[in-house]
């Protein structure tokens, strides 16, 4: 087996200006998907804690349903069977305006909403009853029980899972190169074809990756242990 | 809205698919109980590993679970798709190739619920089974593992439901899995809103009846 290394393919030509595209592209793609999802998952993790059957049943769909069907299948789903449903001027404009990065960003947003509704609900539901019954005998509002007692409590206790899921998020964001959003995956893909290169620049691909995640996970660790609740969360070297 | 795209498929996508019987090589089925098993057992060594005293074991352990829960899974799949045929200087069939990156990335996470499962297990069980006289391997497979599985069942289930929609990344490959399948029928009928959200319906109701028998196992624990 004979392969010759020759890394100055990654600095050379076109190379370093895609990788950079790609990493642009893989942040924009991945920061408008994760406030979709975020606000998604608020949203539906306060209806599935209403009294309202319907809001409730409603909520519980949407999350039952988005996360357990595959990414992959929500990108052609969004992408290839939305669109020609859309009125005919709607489809102009998207067509005109990258639509497969605006179906990406659907794709990711809508399935990693309903995972993080899971993220916010277990959050919210660790937190005792009693807390909220206390706050309303001190005399506050059901409102101003929310916002001062249950939610900052609720999510600083969210901060770990919710990290873990945004990382998740971020690498899923990989799965858009399948309807051709030129991110980072994909320009390492195109760099192996223009140069032939493909330990180059897949090394390149997969080191800006890790890059990534661990610097964030580093940061998020560093807020956690910030925002930690003596005694409310457990999760020293935990999963 | 013009279900008969659905019916007229409905052997081909389900058959082929998602069981991996026909004239192609495919079927997320024939794809995912493989990779479901082989990942698992690949995962309790990773995650004994991690555990091991030693620091030959463990530090290598950790890079591998730190490695490959740091990258995409797409990029696992082009490392094994790619590089490694090229690498061997042979060709490898888009099944070894799926099944090879579902195990090595999926043992990595595997490895954390084991690692986590493990260290659930009470110190004092076993010091009680040392005390018995009985060796680290076999402390380890009669006293720790088996309790260790009962706590890992939940995480567990997440994990292989986890997996079995992963599989549906194999398709980028050329693997004609369920979703490989719609493509392929949607290439003829240009019919991708049935298609896409008929699959999603099918992907549903396995990945949800999963998460039912792993409630039900749950409850019959308690």
């Amino acid at each position: 087996v004979s392969y010759t290394f020759k890394w100055s393919v990654l600095w050379s030509g076109e190379s370093g200006h895609w990788l950079l595209q790609g990493l642009l592209t893989t942040l924009e793609l991945s920061v408008l998907a994760w406030i979709l999802a975020v606000a998604l998952g608020i949203l539906s993790g306060a209806l599935r804690t209403v009294t309202f059957a319907p809001l409730r049943v409603a909520a519980i769909s949407y999350v039952e349903f988005f996360r357990n069907v595959p990414l992959l299948v929500w990108m052609f789903f969004w992408y290839f069977g939305v669109p020609p449903l859309l009125p005919r001027p709607v489809q102009d404009w998207l067509f005109n305006h990258a639509i497969e990065f605006w179906a990406a960003v659907v794709a990711l947003g809508v399935y990693h909403g309903a995972r993080m509704s899971e993220v916010i609900r277990s959050g919210i539901q660790s937190i005792p009853r009693t807390q909220f019954e206390a706050s309303l005998a001190m005399g506050l509002t059901t409102f101003q029980a929310y916002r001062l007692i249950i939610l900052p409590v609720a999510l600083r206790l969210i901060v770990p899972p919710g990290t873990n899921e945004s990382l998740n998020l971020l690498k899923n964001s990989s799965v858009a190169l399948t309807i051709s959003v030129a991110e980072l995956t994909f320009q390492t893909r195109q760099i192996e074809t223009y140069t032939a290169k493909a330990i180059e620049a897949f090394t390149a691909g997969t080191l800006i990756y890790l890059a990534l995640c661990l610097s964030i996970a580093t940061v998020m660790a560093r807020v956690e242990r910030h925002y930690a609740i003596p005694g409310l969360i457990s999760r020293a070297g935990g999963p | 809205m013009g279900l008969s795209v659905i019916a007229n498929n409905f052997k081909f996508l389900i058959v082929q698919g998602l069981i991996g019987i026909g004239p192609f090589i495919g079927g997320t089925l024939r794809l995912a109980i493989p990779a479901i098993v082989l990942g698992f057992l690949l995962g309790i060594f990773v995650g004994l590993a991690r555990l091991s005293g030693r620091a030959g074991i463990r530090l290598p352990a950790t890079a591998y679970v730190e490695l490959f829960r740091g990258v995409p899974l797409v990029m696992v799949i082009f490392w094994i798709w790619i590089i490694v045929p090229r690498l061997l200087g042979l060709p490898i069939p888009e099944y070894g190739v799926a099944l090879t990156a579902f195990v090595i990335f999926e043992a990595a996470y595997f490895g954390e619920i084991v690692r986590a499962g493990v260290q659930s297990v009470p110190r004092g069980q076993v010091e009680a089974a040392t005390a018995l006289g009985m060796t680290g391997t076999k402390t380890m497979s009669y006293v720790v593992l088996p309790q260790a599985l009962k706590n890992m069942v939940p995480s567990l289930v997440t994990q292989m439901i986890v997996l079995f929609k992963d599989t549906s990344l194999a398709s980028i490959i050329g693997y004609v899995d369920l979703t490989k399948a719609a493509q392929i029928v949607n290439n003829r009928e240009i019919k991708p809103f049935q298609l896409y959200l008929f699959i999603a319906v099918v992907y549903w109701i396995c990945t949800y009846s999963m998460s039912r028998v792993a409630q039900r196992l749950e409850h019959r624990r308690v």
